[in-house]
């Protein structure tokens, strides 16, 4: 046992040690080898139950490695866990795979294998591109109007000012709000005719600028990113500030002594040492705006036209505007897979970064 | 003690065995007595829906027929209506609907749950003593539940819900706003050139013309339904919708035209592309817009806020003096008999008591909606008398011999938006709409 143990366990570290590109790869690869598998045997129940029973005893053996070596009672204990991890996630995975190789409405009992046929579509579809697209505009803002916004405010509030944690709550107070009060509080500010950003304008002498800022094709994808940042930037702020209280005061007194300035200081002393926290909140940044839906729901609804569509509305008006079910499972599919591959990509470019 | 133990054991198993035997005996003998034994006096009917509106007139009522007859009837609100919608797929694809449900959606998924064995045929039930429960009803009402022959669905001929209230879709106009503009309050404009006149005055005067939630886009579909019906008959608009005339024909480009016409000449609300139908009622209920394209159940959500407000039903203009105005309506609200329930005959029992006359009546009182019960009308108000009127004009996707495909019904809505907003000609959505619609069609959807 302890033999097999300390053998999985090795291909365990093996892969936990591998660089990101090999472990997308592998990923892919495993994907790839799934896909095929799942096109050859769909219709086979057994060779599903005995996949899905395989992945499940993998986790187990994984368990078993890290574990074996100390006592074999412990691993009870991580059981449970296991149950609901087994029952809530791999199964959910290979029930989604499954339904997006189908045609099916959500409804009926029996379900017409189509293969790859729903992919193609969606690779055909300008709507869930231009979809990806918009949420791919939310994302550029929000990483850089955004961060910048939660990273100046965390460096104010990381020095010896007055009442910073009141700023610090006052801060906070956006991302604690619901997104759909946000959204309807914001809807009413930007309103055409009785909006106060308009009145605003107006008492300010821009009358030219007054519009329905939100049916104004130009205007209502910045606008919802606009609120999207406005909500999002104190958890950014939050995680830099952590971040910017580790950093050691002596650096900064050494540098200080050295002669630097404010900005040889933040470039040579703040950040090189916030580069795992930037990357961090990077990734946090583009995996929370990419599923942007909440707000966008709530101020536009997609509309006007297709302006504001984002992937998740796209996958919702699938299932429940047009019953395709199999269509929405296949979106969901390659949306996982695109956030996913920017996720590895991420690791890969902060681990070059931390080497330089 | 371990033998106590045993006994004990030995004791629940005897007692377990012997219950058993006593349900097993019970469940064999009697059977032919089966359908004159009255209902069990603790009997519970589970029903569920999403009318936040009704929810206490229901509540009454359930208190009232559990008096009478002693079966509880639990009403279950899940709001808002797309929560509610999902709430029913997931526990149809789980087998675990109530007794009594509501299903929100088109009549596809109408279909697909009959199909899947989840609602229960009611002709049968309509047709006793000649036919008096179906007599009762609304047809155009009990047209949405029905399935007719050779109904491109494949669903078996039969009443498969009952209506609890009916509705149709028109326009409504303030009259304070009119007479403002200098507009005859008494004398809606008739016809697309009134209409459009009445717009131009309104705007003159610094008042909106139409609003409506067209930012849920059903309300597009709705009224470019209305305005194609009475430009090219419901003849073309079904064979357009089986493939035989295309979008880009000149009628359907005359469709189009007549929301670019809104749009440039200003007669719609500001941000109508975005709105939705909450926020479109509270502008006409707040006399910010003149005209609101809207339901019957407006008239409860109008009296909430604003009760004073004076405004009259008038049906949407007429463009082709040739051919009739059409609407959209039916049955507002359906109720449906889970067809695996165990208390389906109690379910069908109580549909029938809450279709009845009085109970209509009450309904209608309470949450001021058109009754699906002919001879409960009369207790109505006189604006929905208004509402009630256009009853003769109702159409519904529904009950159309053919519907249109799920993805040319999300372009054709969003291409109107792109026309109100200038992105589109109407020419081009004609094309987009005829392409899309070939595609679709080669794909077998």
């Amino acid at each position: 046992m302890a033999v097999l143990a300390d053998k999985i366990k090795k291909i365990y570290n093996f892969f936990h040690d591998a660089a990101p590109k090999w472990k997308a790869g592998a990923v892919v690869f495993l994907l790839v080898a799934l896909e095929l598998a799942f096109l050859k045997f769909h219709d086979s129940r057994f060779i599903w139950v005995t996949v899905y029973g395989l992945v499940t005893v993998s986790l187990l053996f994984v368990l078993i490695a890290n574990f074996a070596k100390r006592t074999f009672g412990m691993f009870v204990f991580i059981l449970p866990a296991l149950a609901i991890f087994a029952t809530f996630y791999i199964y959910p995975f290979f029930k989604v795979l499954q339904l997006s190789h189908n045609a099916w409405d959500g409804i009926a009992p029996t379900m017409d294998f189509i293969g790859l046929g729903n992919f193609k579509e969606i690779m055909q579809d300008k709507i869930w591109w231009g979809a990806m697209r918009n949420a791919g505009y939310i994302t550029l803002i929000a990483l850089t109007f955004q961060n910048i916004l939660a990273l100046s405010l965390a460096m104010a509030c990381d020095r010896q000012i007055k009442a910073k944690n009141m700023y610090r709550v006052i801060f906070f107070i956006p991302p604690v709000l619901s997104e759909v009060v946000v959204g309807l509080i914001w809807r009413w500010i930007y309103d055409g005719d009785y909006g106060l950003l308009n009145y605003a304008l107006a008492s300010m002498g821009f009358k030219d600028l007054v519009h329905n800022w939100l049916s104004d094709p130009k205007t209502a994808l910045t606008c919802v990113a606009i609120i999207h940042c406005w909500k999002g930037f104190g958890w950014g702020f939050m995680i830099l500030l952590a971040g910017l209280q580790t950093i050691p005061k002596e650096l900064y007194e050494a540098a200080r002594v050295d002669g630097a300035n404010v900005w040889q200081t933040f470039k040579n002393v703040t950040i090189p040492l916030m580069i795992p926290v930037f990357v961090l909140v990077a990734i946090l940044t583009i995996l929370g705006t990419m599923q942007v839906f909440v707000l966008i729901l709530s101020m536009t609804g997609g509309g006007p036209g297709y302006h504001t569509e984002v992937p998740v509305t796209r996958i919702l008006a699938s299932m429940q505007g047009s019953s395709m079910f199999g269509y929405a499972c296949a979106q969901g599919i390659t949306f996982g897979f695109i956030l996913m591959l920017v996720s590895f990509a991420q690791i890969g470019l902060s681990r070059k970064l931390k080497q330089a | 003690m371990k033998s106590f133990g045993r006994a004990m054991a030995a004791g629940v198993r005897c007692l377990v065995a012997l219950s058993f035997c006593a349900l097993l005996m019970a469940g064999c003998g009697g059977g032919g007595e089966e359908t004159s034994a009255p209902a069990p006096k603790n009997k519970k009917i589970v029903v569920w829906h999403w009318m936040t509106d009704r929810e206490d007139a229901f509540v009454e009522l359930a208190k009232k027929y559990e008096e009478l007859t002693g079966v509880k009837v639990s009403f279950e609100l899940y709001a808002p209506s797309d929560a509610y919608s999902q709430k029913v797929r997931a526990a149809a694809q789980a087998r675990a609907l109530p007794d009594i449900f509501g299903l929100l959606g088109e009549k596809r998924d109408f279909a697909a749950f009959i199909k899947a064995g989840h609602i229960a045929e009611l002709t049968s039930e309509m047709m006793l003593d000649n036919s008096q429960w179906k007599n009762e009803l609304f047809d155009k009402a009990l047209a949405v539940n029905e399935f007719v022959k050779d109904n491109p669905y494949g669903v078996a001929v039969g009443i498969y819900g009952v209506p609890i209230d009916v509705m149709n879709i028109q326009m409504v106009y303030n009259k304070n706003l009119f007479k403002k503009a200098g507009l005859d309050p008494d004398r809606p404009p008739q016809t697309w050139a009134e209409f459009v006149d009445a717009c131009a005055k309104l705007n003159a005067a610094g008042i909106q013309g139409l609003v409506s939630g067209w930012g849920e886009v059903w309300m597009i579909d709705c009224l470019a339904s209305n305005l194609a019906f009475n430009i090219m008959g419901p003849e073309k608009v079904f064979a357009t919708l089986r493939g035989e005339v295309l979008y880009s024909d000149q009628d359907w480009v005359q469709v189009f035209s007549l929301f670019k016409e809104m749009a440039e000449k200003k007669m719609l609300a500001s941000g109508i592309v975005t709105m939705v139908n909450k926020n479109a009622e509270q502008s006409f209920a707040n006399e910010r817009a003149a005209f609101a394209f809207n339901g019957s159940w407006c008239v409860n959500v109008y009296n909430g806020m604003n009760p004073g407000l004076d405004y009259g039903v008038m049906l949407p203009p007429k463009i082709n003096p040739g051919n009739a105005v059409y609407i959209w309506g039916g049955a507002g609200s359906s109720f449906l008999v889970n067809d695996r329930s165990p208390a389906k005959r109690e379910a069908i029992a109580f549909l029938k008591w809450l279709t009845e006359k009085e109970q209509q009546e009450f309904l209608a009182e309470k949450t001021r909606n058109m009754p699906s019960n002919k001879f409960a009308a009369s207790k109505i108000s006189t604006i929905l008398g208004d509402f009630a009127r256009g009853m003769n004009y109702v159409t519904h996707p529904n009950f159309w011999p053919v519907n249109e495909l799920p993805k040319v019904i999300e372009r054709f809505d969003k291409g109107i938006q792109s026309i109100i907003i200038g992105e589109k000609t109407p020419v081009q959505l004609g094309q987009e709409l005829a392409k899309l619609k070939a595609e679709e069609m080669a794909k077998g959807r």
